[in-house]
């Protein structure tokens, strides 16, 4: 077990405005960490910041992936160093099929020129694993896709891509109960110990499925508590409240 | 077998993909239009336009005298017609020093190792002969005024179909070019359709008999390489009940100092049933004025199906036009123009519905970067007679900065209730979020602008064969490389 990810004391301003003020996390590599917190509290800047978004200034502290200071890389930089988010609203590009474009994808991120044909094989496999036709290869990247087609398109990239580092952004959020078990399942299979899962989440049931090691309470642009899954039950139970006492 | 074809399947798209790769490798690709050849010709006229010149080159073409006449009442009408008072500024033409006519130093061959080196290397260099081993079932090739070369296959030619330089069909086929020369486009058209009456010269006829599939593409390309010169060529397309054709031009010049005009004319006839595809890949060097007249008449039940990709010109004048004349005729127009620095580009489609269950669909897109001008201009006018007519009409712009611009003016005139009509006009920028998207999978910036224009401009390239496909991609990542940051 190594460290994959280390975010230390990491400030970062949107568009003047302080959002994350000091926030330290490190994740190893084979553990599945689960970020909660209340709406607004700063779960999705931290994901664009890891991510490298360029609205998400990076006003103070670092951000290491493998070791290496990766704060002002660019984000195609991060992408190819294994770094992939999955988003909370993925936009539609047109006139790109859903298969060129992760076949595009993975070239860049591998380095390598992905061959159609087995690439092709190995697309239509994974879809079906998502319970996705496959007649959405062809289709334009989200274009007429409704949101648990597109949550599920992200997790197809994931699966294509093999990054060693996956955020979730609300995944589960718009995704019926057979969709949420069909992408949770799909994610646990995916995960190993040789790669890590970042989720945000605001639902219990698909942490039933990710069985989390870590799980992260983030108030007010910090971690104020971390703990294990059994943090989960007393969110649930108490919601936040409890523990905004703790971010003063 | 399914391995076969899976096979050919993959080396297709690896092509396909290995040709849109070359391009960032081959950083000499944004001269590859731009080459100038030794002005050499045989003939031309004086700058400036006279009497004595129109009668000059109908001598040297040895034509009918009802041509010479034509040309002469063109002059005329050229001479007493105002300029067009809308659309772009065109003073920076002075048509006192456009040289209307120049003979390249070679008589049309029909063999290609006949054509003069200078010219031939000239048409290799923009990969004509490799075209037309690889792909194409005829080939035209046109150096200033002249066609230099034509050839077309054995199989089609015992077929009855005709593809020739105009000057050989104006002696062969005399009757057919007589009844329908200038019959679409009249030289009362437009002042420039006026000055093509008078001055045409070179372009080709192509004519398929009935029920005849020509089930490969015919290509003319047309190069003019004379400074100050303008390039009149006229065009003639007639299919014949039930056949098919897929036509397409290709036009391109280097770029000098003083103004260049073209200002062809393109008259399509489309017979009951029959069906013609006419494509365009249009890349004039930035100092031409593109005053160029293309209408096509369709008869029952038959299909025209403009493909055009407009990229070249300092200013551009060009609106397709469709007659949909018998019942059940169809205008499918897919066309994407991109403006850069310096560049006006003014163009549309325009169709006329006369019969009754006539449908037309236009398809507009186009993308305008470092100051470029895009103005969509077109009309749908539904006549009386068009009962159940449906007509559809689109257009999106792109600017990719804040000093382009882009316009949308369509007309749309309906005299018949019983129709159905749909329009929509969208202009928009990349946005950061879909650029961070795309870098989020690895993507550079460059990458992810280039991916989102090529999807823009999708739906044209998908309607061209893959050679022209990947031209105008390659088009595309030339056009955008001096724009990215």
């Amino acid at each position: 077990m190594s460290e994959l990810l280390r975010v230390e004391g990491l400030h970062i301003a949107v568009d003047g405005k302080e959002i994350l003020k000091g926030l330290d996390l490190t994740i190893n590599t084979g553990e599945t960490h689960v970020i909660m917190g209340s709406n607004g509290a700063g779960k999705s800047t931290l994901f664009n910041a890891i991510m490298g978004n360029p609205k998400y200034v990076v006003t103070a502290g670092r951000i290491f992936f493998e070791g290496k200071d990766i704060t002002d890389a660019p984000v195609n930089e991060r992408a190819k160093a294994g770094i992939f988010m999955a988003f909370q609203q993925p936009i539609a590009v047109q006139g790109i099929s859903v298969e060129n474009f992760i076949r595009n994808a993975k070239s860049t991120v591998s380095g390598q020129q992905q061959r159609i044909m087995p690439f092709r094989r190995k697309l239509h496999a994974q879809m079906e694993q998502l319970k996705m036709d496959k007649s959405y290869a062809e289709r334009y990247v989200n274009d007429g896709f409704s949101g648990g087609e597109r949550k599920k398109t992200e997790i197809l990239q994931m699966c294509m891509l093999e990054p060693k580092l996956t955020m979730l952004d609300e995944i589960d959020s718009g995704l019926d109960v057979d969709a949420v078990r069909i992408v949770s399942e799909t994610v646990s299979q995916y995960h190993n110990e040789t790669n890590s899962i970042l989720v945000i989440t605001h639902h219990s049931e698909i942490l039933q499925h990710l069985k989390p090691d870590f799980v992260h309470v983030l108030i007010n642009g910090r971690i104020v508590k971390s703990g294990d899954a059994s943090l989960i039950q007393t969110i649930e139970a108490n919601g936040y409240e409890a523990f905004r006492g703790q971010a003063e | 077998m399914a391995d076969e074809k899976e096979k050919l399947v993959e080396e297709r798209e690896e092509k396909l993909n290995a040709e849109r790769q070359k391009i960032d490798t081959f950083s000499d690709f944004g001269n590859m239009y731009n080459f100038k050849k030794d002005f050499n010709y045989s003939y031309k006229t004086e700058a400036g336009l006279t009497e004595d010149i129109v009668r000059e080159i109908s001598e040297k073409k040895h034509e009918p005298q009802w041509m010479l006449d034509f040309r002469l009442k063109s002059l005329d009408i050229f001479n007493h017609m105002e300029y067009p008072d809308w659309g772009p500024d065109i003073s920076g033409l002075d048509m006192d020093n456009i040289v209307t006519y120049v003979r390249p130093n070679a008589q049309m061959k029909a063999d290609w190792n006949d054509v003069p080196d200078d010219i031939k290397d000239t048409f290799d260099r923009l990969g004509i002969p490799e075209a037309e081993k690889t792909s194409l079932a005829g080939v035209g090739a046109q150096y200033d005024s002249e066609v230099v070369y034509h050839s077309i296959q054995d199989e089609l030619v015992q077929q009855g179909v005709v593809y020739t330089d105009f000057d050989s069909a104006l002696e062969k086929y005399e009757d057919i070019v007589k009844s329908h020369f200038m019959k679409l486009v009249p030289p009362t058209d437009h002042k420039f359709a006026a000055l093509h009456g008078a001055v045409w010269s070179g372009g080709s006829f192509v004519y398929v008999p009935a029920g005849v599939d020509v089930s490969i593409p015919l290509q003319s390309y047309f190069r003019l390489n004379a400074p100050g010169a303008g390039q009149f060529e006229h065009t003639m397309i007639i299919v014949e009940k039930g056949a098919k054709v897929h036509f397409i031009e290709g036009c391109s010049a280097p770029k000098y100092n003083v103004a260049n005009l073209h200002a062809g004319c393109v008259e399509l006839f489309i017979g009951d049933d029959a069906s013609l595809t006419y494509s365009t890949i249009e890349n004039w060097s930035k100092n031409m004025y593109n005053l160029n007249t293309k209408r096509a008449i369709v008869g029952k039940n038959g299909t025209i199906n403009w493909v055009t990709g407009s990229f070249g010109s300092h200013t551009s004048c060009l609106y397709p036009m469709s007659i949909l004349q018998g019942e059940g005729a169809h205008c499918e127009f897919t066309g994407v123009t991109f403006a850069g620095k310096g560049q006006y580009l003014d163009t549309g489609s325009k169709v006329v519905h006369n019969a009754p269950h006539t449908t037309s669909n236009i398809n507009s897109k186009s993308i305008s970067k470092s100051g470029g001008v895009c103005i969509y201009r077109g009309s749908v006018v539904i006549n009386p007679k068009a009962e159940g007519a449906k007509a559809n009409v689109s257009c999106e712009s792109l600017m990719l900065d804040e000093q382009s611009q882009s316009d949308t003016i369509p007309a749309i005139v309906v005299k018949n209730d019983n129709i159905d009509l749909g329009h929509e006009a969208s202009i928009g920028r990349i946005s950061d979020e879909a650029i961070f998207y795309l870098m989020s999978r690895g993507l550079s910036e460059d990458e992810a602008r280039a991916m989102l224009v090529r999807g823009f401009v999708e739906p044209v390239s998908k309607a061209l064969p893959l050679e022209y496909a990947v031209e105008m991609n390659n088009l595309i990542n030339l056009e955008l490389k001096g724009s990215l940051k």
